[in-house]
């Protein structure tokens, strides 16, 4: 079998990743909150500081491990509501069709006509900032997409015959939905949902900015990423580390997500290299 | 006649709804097929062939849908029946083998596990169990290294191949009923054979009715022992094999039989030219009056094309829908 490069790196990286944030308390170098010490704000990368400090003097190394713990939680959590809720709308809208589709429809277009992003806003503003309540305006906020993805494979697997087979050979509805039809859609849905991921991630860093999502002085690297901006010019590794993580992060994602879909076909996986 | 037979289909009309309008495209269809027979139905594109099949087992889609008639499965009423019971049906009792091997198996799965569905679907039997069953089934519809072969996908298997997959996938809960639409068509001619003797050997050690549905005269010929003949949506002819070759009483009938090809030492003493029925099927919206066979017959008088014939019987178990018959 051949080498599958980008699942390797895309899974080795996200799970390099995964693990500065899991093991985060036993790498870092201080405390990401108290750790701020004004005698030691903007200090260059060095061997002290090996990500150097920031306007606080805080050491940014630590904060961005800590960082990845929020991050890749409301990355991963929040797309994974989303994903459910759309492949659940959208393989039932497509294959019941009639009025449940229209509704469905309806729902899916009502939600690309308000960007997510303001949607995410309206429900923090209700709600009380924290993790809990970023993880159900990112969740609810931003399946329209996935939903219509799965709608339209749903609806070009449905005339397939297998699946005709299949109703034929008296498999239940939910049942072919589950075992006929999401299999052979899973591809794009984890090929979006990873990208989702990704707009997850710096989604919450917006409403972070906005003082709606993690507030200081925790640290996600959205956050950072806003603190960072004024002192760009004098100071640009305060932005370019965290910014460096959510690059690295998102890339590893979409490698992987790759790297899924292809092992996912049956038929790319024994044809010959 | 023997005891109750398996199947009943009385006077079953399909409908064809466009636009405000409705036009039938199967009407008045009889024909009862008794437990273990092998019925054939034949008929060109379009003569309603494989919606009866499909109204049998209650999948007509919009915008086909059942009129008038009924159809009785083993004495129950197949519309009486609620839709959840209809589903248990299907694929049990009755199963079906189609036209495209190709297209039938799920690409994503071990064909092994798509048999093994079936059983945990219909017999509640748990996956392990069922997935032993499966390489059973597989042997018996001879995949050669079945063991093997079960933890194939679909693409690795040749037509001939996914085709015996089709088939034990349908012979898995030992139904009653197999009804098999064009189940060679896609096929060569030699894995043609090969099917058709599996699906006659497996029916008959199982005890299982086949109804077959075909274009094919010849091939109908090679499997079943009463034949029924489709046109237009009607039955037109209902005989015993034999007598339909020897002497068909169906203007439309003794064309497709004078159409077929004769080989061998047949061929050198008969007649050495194909002869084809002239005319094209009329269009479902626009079924002619009175006999719908009459603007292609050659024996169609005035009374053909006023008055729509109705159902004759014929010695030795037949019955014919024409004015002329003989």
């Amino acid at each position: 079998m051949r080498f599958r490069a980008n699942l390797w790196i895309g899974g080795g990286l996200f799970a390099i990743v995964v693990a500065g944030g899991v093991l985060a308390p036993w790498l870092a170098h201080s405390d990401p909150v108290m750790g701020a010490n004004l005698m030691n704000a903007e200090i260059p990368p060095g061997r002290e500081f090996w990500f150097g400090t920031d306007v606080q003097g805080r050491d940014i190394y630590s904060r961005v491990l800590y960082g990845a713990q929020i991050s890749l939680t409301i990355g991963v959590l929040s797309q994974l509501i989303n994903t459910v809720i759309g492949v659940c709308l959208g393989v039932s809208a497509g294959y019941w069709g009639g009025w449940w589709d229209d509704l469905v429809s309806g729902l899916t277009n009502m939600m690309l006509a308000i960007p997510s992003l303001v949607f995410a806003l309206a429900i923090m503003a209700i709600l009380s900032p924290g993790l809990i309540s970023l993880l159900i305006a990112l969740g609810l906020t931003n399946w329209s997409y996935t939903c219509r993805l799965s709608r339209a494979a749903t609806l070009s697997v449905k005339t397939q015959g297998y699946v005709q087979a299949a109703k034929i050979l008296g498999y239940s509805d939910i049942r072919i939905m589950l075992t006929q039809v999401l299999p052979n859609i899973l591809g794009p849905i984890i090929v979006i949902g990873t990208l989702g991921m990704g707009g997850a991630i710096l989604a919450e860093a917006a409403l972070s900015f906005l003082g709606l999502g993690i507030r200081p002085p925790f640290p996600s690297w959205g956050s950072m990423l806003s603190d960072a901006r004024d002192h760009i010019t004098i100071a640009p590794w305060i932005s370019i580390f965290p910014g460096l993580a959510i690059f690295i992060t998102v890339l590893a994602l979409n490698l992987l997500g790759d790297g899924l879909r292809d092992i996912l076909d049956p038929q790319a996986r024994t044809r010959s290299p | 006649m023997t005891s109750a037979p398996l199947l009943e289909v009385e006077g079953l009309g399909i409908n064809l709804a466009l636009g405000s309008r409705m036009f039938p495209a199967v009407s008045d269809v009889s024909f009862t097929i008794q437990r273990g027979e092998t019925y054939g139905l034949v008929g060109e594109s379009g003569c309603g062939k494989s919606i009866t099949a499909l109204s049998l087992i209650g999948l007509l889609k919009h915008p086909l849908g059942l009129g008038a008639g009924k159809i009785r499965f083993k004495g129950q009423e197949i519309q009486a029946l609620p839709a959840e019971d209809l589903r248990k049906l299907r694929g049990a009792s009755i199963s079906m083998i189609f036209q495209e091997p190709m297209t039938a198996l799920n690409p994503l799965k071990a064909v092994g596990r798509q048999i093994a569905e079936m059983f945990v679907l219909h017999q509640g039997k748990d996956w392990a169990a069922a997935e032993r069953l499966a390489v059973e089934a597989l042997d018996s519809v001879r995949v050669p290294a079945a063991a093997r072969r079960a933890k194939d996908y679909p693409h690795q298997l040749s037509g001939g191949m996914r085709q015996r997959v089709m088939i034990a996938i349908a012979l898995a809960c030992g139904p009653d009923l197999l009804l098999a639409d064009e189940p060679t068509t896609a096929l060569d001619v030699t894995v043609q054979a090969e099917i058709l003797e599996l699906i006659r050997e497996l029916s008959a050690e199982k005890g299982t009715a086949v109804l077959l549905i075909s274009h094919d005269l010849g091939l109908i010929a090679n499997m079943c022992a009463r034949v029924g003949v489709m046109y237009a949506g009607r039955l037109v002819e209902e005989r015993p094999l034999g007598e339909i070759f020897r002497t068909p009483s169906h203007p439309y009938t003794a064309g497709l039989v004078a159409s077929l090809p004769l080989l061998g030492a047949r061929a050198a003493k008969g007649r050495n030219r194909l002869r084809e029925i002239e005319g094209v099927v009329p269009p479902v919206t626009d079924f002619p009056v009175g006999c719908r066979f009459a603007p292609r017959c050659h024996a169609a008088s005035e009374i053909c094309n006023r008055i729509d014939p109705t159902e004759t019987a014929l010695g030795g178990n037949g019955r014919v829908r024409c004015h002329h018959h003989g």
